[in-house]
């Protein structure tokens, strides 16, 4: 279960990969959209977990784009605002969406919805 | 507006003091006084103006048409009485020129010819012939005058110099007023004889009695000595001189304006009769002539008065009215500003808000990764000991962080408000959500709110922000038209093509039926003085209205009452609707 978080905040998208790892998924983290759509091609990826506000590149942007480098990966978006448009955007296309700052449990049990488990 | 509130507007009552540094601008008082004079200048000045021209009009037209009148009056007395005395020269005339007039020495002659003057002209008393030495040759009369001695006498004189006489009117020794008439016949180249009548007043005088006079009005002759001629009203008697002075000699009319005594002054028409020693005079009181003037003078007095009384009336009224709508108009604007303030004021706090709730919510959540991250290593690796103490501390912290997540999250709900957004929502829910809000009053006031919404129904497409506040803004009004313990239905049923009906109904006091009508306007509000702004109906009508729907309202006093409102179950039937 390879999974791969973007978030531009190091230490939130560190610790939660960790967090992730105990868990028993694999989980990389990178902070970038541009990083991401690298990192995408090393492994083969099933889950991508993006914030939605990012510098640069929004996570809605990346999306478009890691559907083109990976078609069927399955995405989760995270955000930190809540705002009328990110959930309309994030629930029509995302499998899930979640507001920061986010139980650990109920992340886990969107992974496992979104994974099929 | 009601007749009371014309006259006693609602501006009059206005705090001043509130307007702050502008309350010169506010000073309704004054902008009503400054109307009311205004207009009362402009329209009472046009008024006193034509009054005043037509009052004088009035005077002078009416001055000189007595005048007129008065002229005429003598004019034509002076022909009558000119007529009368040169008819009966004439006829004396007449007389000598057809007879012998030797043969007026015969008595009977003398005697048939006064009375066929009798008969003919009446008023003859007597006749009589002197000759050049003024001796009285011949008399038919009453009297025994026959050989009496004129000569010496001013008649006689006057008879003998100029051919005729008239005498004014005299006692004489006969003690009663006569006149007498003489004329001159040259009996040869030389002689004359003077041919003497003598007239009895009384048809004389007809001709002034039978004048059509007003009541103050008097007719009159006097010689050109001033004495009384003929009777008078209130001149003075026969023979007694009249008050005031002869007017100057003019055989044409005149109309003169005499001070009779101290305060009472008269116009007084004459003319100097030519040949006689008569003035006609006609006289009247002034005042009585000025009497139609001063009638017209009255009307024209209480026609101005009651037109200023109405117009004062009615520029109050229209004072008040237009000022009162200035000051609805500037208590609208102001009520409106105030919203206005408030609504950005809201919205400021809105976005500060949230703002601050996502500034905050980053941090938060890499305290809760950090936190989360910290129990994972004590509860997943062998390296920590899970301490008991230590993973209460980390549960601690999460629970705190997740506490700090939902007051942010509800914050950056809180911004969102202003969105207006279309999307399903079902009314059970909606009407939930609000009274959860006011459980709490209706639980201390033992309130038993019932909520019946009908089977089937499921969502209705509809801005959930506005209906919320629709059935808030009903609900707490119904609140605070209930007593303690009183009953609230919230009813939604399916109303017909594709609306849903909402009914709030409670039993509380009731609209009066007066008010009922006005509910719905802005400002309109019975609770002014307990700080109501009278917009929370107005603006749930706008509300319900902004949904497509309509809103009714039905109450009694003393029973309850009941707002309804239907909306379309989804936007397409909002055209229909």
């Amino acid at each position: 279960m390879k999974i791969l978080l973007v978030d531009d905040e190091l230490e939130l998208v560190s610790a939660l990969a960790e967090r992730l790892s105990f868990r028993g998924f694999e989980a990389d983290w990178v902070i970038s959209g541009a990083e991401a759509m690298d990192k995408i091609l090393e492994k083969d990826y099933v889950l991508a977990i993006l914030d939605v506000k990012m510098p640069r590149m929004s996570g809605l942007e990346l999306r478009k784009r890691l559907e083109h480098l990976r078609p069927g990966l399955k995405y989760i978006f995270l955000s930190g605002h809540g705002s009328e448009d990110d959930y309309r955007v994030g629930a029509a296309k995302a499998d899930s969406y979640l507001v920061k700052p986010v139980k650990i449990e109920d992340l886990v049990e969107q992974i496992n919805m979104a994974l099929g488990n | 507006m009601s007749l009371k509130g014309l006259f006693r507007p609602e501006f009059w009552n206005a705090d001043k003091k509130s307007a702050g540094p502008y309350k010169s601008l506010f000073d309704y008082q004054r902008i009503w006084r400054l109307c009311f004079v205004i207009l009362v200048v402009v329209s009472l000045v046009p008024l006193f103006i034509l009054a005043f021209i037509d009052f004088n009009v009035t005077r002078v037209a009416i001055k000189s048409e007595n005048m007129l009148r008065g002229a005429r009056t003598t004019s034509n007395t002076r022909r009558a009485v000119a007529y009368f005395l040169e008819e009966r020269k004439s006829a004396l005339q007449l007389i000598v020129e057809l007879d012998d007039f030797r043969s007026f020495q015969r008595k009977e002659r003398l005697g048939e010819m006064l009375s066929a003057l009798k008969n003919s002209f009446g008023g003859f008393i007597d006749l009589g012939i002197i000759d050049e030495n003024g001796k009285q040759l011949a008399y038919v009369g009453p009297y025994n005058l026959e050989g009496k001695e004129y000569k010496g006498q001013a008649w006689f004189k006057q008879a003998a110099d100029q051919g005729t006489y008239i005498s004014d009117v005299f006692l004489g020794y006969r003690d009663s007023p006569h006149l007498v008439i003489a004329v001159k016949h040259y009996t040869d180249k030389d002689h004359y004889k003077i041919f003497r009548a003598t007239l009895d007043t009384t048809k004389f005088n007809g001709i002034l009695s039978s004048l059509d006079l007003s009541e103050g009005a008097d007719a009159f002759l006097v010689n050109t000595a001033g004495i009384i001629q003929t009777p008078s009203k209130w001149n003075g008697d026969v023979f007694s001189k009249i008050s005031f002075a002869l007017p100057e000699k003019s055989f044409r009319t005149k109309v003169k304006k005499i001070q009779l005594k101290k305060e009472l002054s008269a116009i007084v028409g004459y003319a100097y009769i030519e040949g006689t020693p008569f003035i006609i005079m006609v006289v009247k009181p002034e005042a009585e002539l000025m009497g139609a003037w001063q009638r017209s003078r009255d009307t024209l007095t209480w026609i101005s008065s009651i037109s200023v009384a109405v117009i004062l009336l009615v520029m109050w009224a229209v004072a008040s009215y237009m000022v009162d709508r200035i000051y609805i108009a500037d208590m609208t604007r102001s009520k409106l500003l105030q919203q206005m303030e408030h609504h950005n004021r809201m919205a400021s706090i809105g976005r500060l808000a949230a703002g601050v709730a996502h500034e905050i919510n980053n941090p938060l959540a890499i305290i809760n990764e950090k936190a989360g991250l910290l129990k994972d290593l004590f509860t997943f690796s062998n390296t920590y000991n899970a301490d008991k103490r230590v993973l209460g501390l980390v549960d601690s912290v999460i629970g705190s962080v997740e506490r700090c997540g939902r007051i942010t999250k509800r914050l950056l709900g809180f911004s969102r408000q202003d969105d207006v957004e279309l999307r399903p929502v079902l009314p059970k829910k909606v009407v939930d959500t609000v009274l959860s809000f006011l459980n709490k009053e209706a639980e201390y006031r033992s309130i038993d709110v019932s909520v019946d919404v009908q089977s089937g129904i499921f969502e209705i497409v509809t801005d959930r922000g506005k209906l919320e506040q629709v059935l808030l803004n009903l609900i707490s009004n119904a609140f605070q038209a209930m007593k303690d313990g009183g009953i609230l239905q919230i009813v939604v049923v399916k109303g017909g093509k594709g609306r849903l009906d909402f009914s709030v109904k409670d039993d509380g006091c009731g609209i009066p039926a007066a008010d009922l009508k006005k509910i719905f306007e802005p400002f309109y509000s019975t609770k002014k003085q307990t700080g109501g702004t009278g917009l929370g109906l107005s603006i749930t009508y706008g509300l319900v209205q902004d949904l497509g729907g309509s809103m009714t309202v039905k109450s009694e006093v003393g029973e309850g009452t009941e707002f309804s409102f239907s909306l379309p179950v989804s936007p397409k039937h909002k055209g229909e609707s």
